[in-house]
């Protein structure tokens, strides 16, 4: 087994989603079976080769810092499920 | 003339002339779309009466003799682009009710051209699939043979223009996206070299590998599409500031001593015999038309399928963060605390492919495991990578199928994950190796489905990969072929 039950939980976690036990199990036979075959970059020697994270070599893209036009706050909180005085609503962190 | 099969360049003439108007067109446009959706279910959202009204915009700019390539002819997108006051769903219920505060600079451009955007295409979920089967919108099906899929994720996008609802449409390509509906679909469709197009209000899936691209009934729409919304953007810091040349006016310049590579490890055992015979074919032609067709190697090919699942799975965990149900989508709450919100939100608002990539993806990022596995495929996308470049040095295009098979049925791979990916072993090496590369239509199968040839070029040789399409399409009757409804 390249993954446990208990280790597809824990990702799940991470992952912030509430998944129910028969998506675990399914879930669990999946990714065993797609890491066992990615497995397979193993049978390559990748020893001194550097990683590519961008397709495209790149520096930062600096600009000029001028201020610009935004949306506005209107825009900005039209697709909030919750608002409260122009700002994000969330359901209470600290009790 | 049929306005269901008609080309750009060709509505374009009859606008110009005076014999056909904008409003006409779009609306022969939403009739086909009422009278075929139901069969095809290839559009999430029809925007009627916004179509309607850019169409007698630009009616009244043709008039005036101010109109642009694309002023007058209605597209459609797919739903992967913020489109002002429109619904955006990116088949996902999470997005149910989002409605775009503002517009993707792809589609921005569109609408500066006075080109009528009459809706949003369907899709795989957040652009996760390869068959437009993992739709909350319910799937795409294949205008060819509706007990088939179209491909994916720009299902929609491909199934649209099979069906002679719009002449052309924007999707995107993550990892064979664009390219292999086309395939499927029997249309031609482009993904550009990352960098050519903005991505900026495109919904992020893997952002090392996402790029947008046009399809198309034929190769000379393709290009004018791609012109109109190619260039740099500062507003998508992976843009490449490289000027767009004219894709059309170089377009009929031919093959004559251009140099073909056919990769040795893309004629494999398990290539469907049709899809081989058609593709062979192929070769002789690209002979007789002057190119010279040798064998190349591209030794890591059988390495990419593996590759991009971890690279990609791993973004679009870190990318998908942002569905919490805070600042836009579907939120559900039990009332347990702000954590237990996010978990709900999430779980309720993904399908079974996004929850499935988001876990490998975790997983592949999570402690312990970044070096075995993300690390690792960035390693080997390396070696992908160096591997075209050095094919590059001893040709200049390479010729290759765009999907192992035709269009496969619906729900013969839903519940195999890993033969789905495997679906996109031809088209996968080359978004991570960041070149493009076209799709176009090169024979049928025994079943009357299309098969698809797949041109790839070096980095921004988009004019060379098109007139190499160009070319085979004006030598062969494959293409600009639409089945019957």
């Amino acid at each position: 087994m390249k993954i446990s039950r208990e280790e597809v939980e824990h990702v799940a976690r991470l992952a912030r989603l509430a998944l129910e036990p028969t998506e675990l199990d399914e879930l669990t036979g999946q990714l065993d079976a797609i890491l066992g075959y990615v497995d397979k970059l193993n049978e390559l020697d990748t020893q001194g080769v550097e990683p590519t994270a961008h397709a495209v070599p790149m520096e930062n893209a600096f600009r000029e810092d001028q201020v610009q036009a935004s949306i506005g706050i209107e825009r900005a909180l039209q697709n909030a499920p919750s608002t409260a005085d122009s700002c994000y609503q969330v359901p209470k962190v600290i009790e | 003339m049929k306005l269901n099969s008609s080309s750009i360049h060709q509505l374009r003439q009859k606008l110009a002339a005076g014999e056909l108007t904008s409003v006409a067109l779009t609306r022969a446009c939403l009739e086909r779309i009422a009278a075929t959706n139901g069969k095809v279910n290839s559009f999430i959202t029809v925007c009627e009466k916004e179509a309607l009204a850019a169409a007698e915009v630009a009616d009244r700019r043709i008039a005036a003799g101010d109109a642009a390539p694309l002023t007058g002819i209605p597209l459609a997108v797919k739903d992967i682009f913020n489109t002002l006051d429109v619904r955006t769903t990116c088949g996902s219920k999470i997005l149910d009710n989002y409605i775009s505060p503002y517009d993707a600079t792809v589609i921005a451009k569109l609408r500066e051209q006075g080109a009528v955007i009459v809706g949003k295409l369907n899709m795989d979920e957040f652009a996760m699939g390869s068959s437009s089967e993992n739709s909350a919108a319910g799937p795409v099906l294949n205008p060819w043979d509706l007990q088939r899929v179209p491909g994916g994720s720009s299902g929609g996008s491909a199934a649209a223009v099979a069906a002679g609802q719009v002449p052309a449409t924007l999707g995107t390509d993550t990892g064979g996206s664009i390219r292999q509906p086309a395939s499927h679909c029997g249309v031609v469709g482009l993904k550009p070299t990352y960098g050519r197009v903005s991505r900026f209000g495109v919904i992020a899936y893997a952002s090392s590998l996402d790029q947008v691209g046009p399809l198309a009934g034929n190769v000379e729409d393709c290009a004018l599409l791609l012109g109109a919304v190619a260039g740099y953007d500062p507003a998508d810091s992976t843009s490449v500031d490289t000027p767009v040349p004219d894709y059309l006016a170089s377009l009929k310049e031919g093959v004559k001593g251009k140099k073909i590579g056919l990769p040795k490890e893309y004629f494999i055992e398990g290539l469907d015999p049709d899809v081989k015979k058609a593709v062979a074919a192929t070769i002789a032609t690209y002979q007789q038309l002057g190119a010279e067709v040798i064998e190349v190697s591209l030794p890591h090919t059988d390495y990419a399928v593996a590759c991009y699942y971890l690279i990609a799975t791993a973004e679009a965990s870190s990318n998908l963060a942002r569905y919490d149900g805070v600042r836009f989508g579907v939120r559900k709450d039990a009332g347990e605390g702000l954590i237990d919100m996010y978990r709900q939100t999430r779980a309720a608002g993904f399908g079974d492919e996004v929850k499935r990539r988001i876990m490998l993806g975790t997983y592949a990022l999570s402690s312990g495991y970044y070096d075995a596995y993300y690390l690792k495929a960035q390693k080997v996308r390396t070696l992908i990578r160096e591997d075209f470049f050095a094919a590059f040095e001893q040709v200049d295009l390479l010729l290759t199928p765009v999907a192992p098979t035709p269009a496969f049925k619906i729900g013969e791979k839903v519940n195999d994950p890993l033969q789905m990916y495997l679906s996109d072993i031809f088209t996968i090496p080359v978004n991570l190796a960041g070149t493009c590369g076209i799709s176009l239509p090169c024979g049928m199968s025994h079943e009357g489905l299309p098969i698809g040839l797949q041109l790839l070029g070096k980095p921004f040789a988009e004019a060379e990969i098109l007139q190499a399409a160009w070319a085979f399409e004006n030598a062969t009757d494959w293409g600009g072929k639409f089945p019957e409804l």
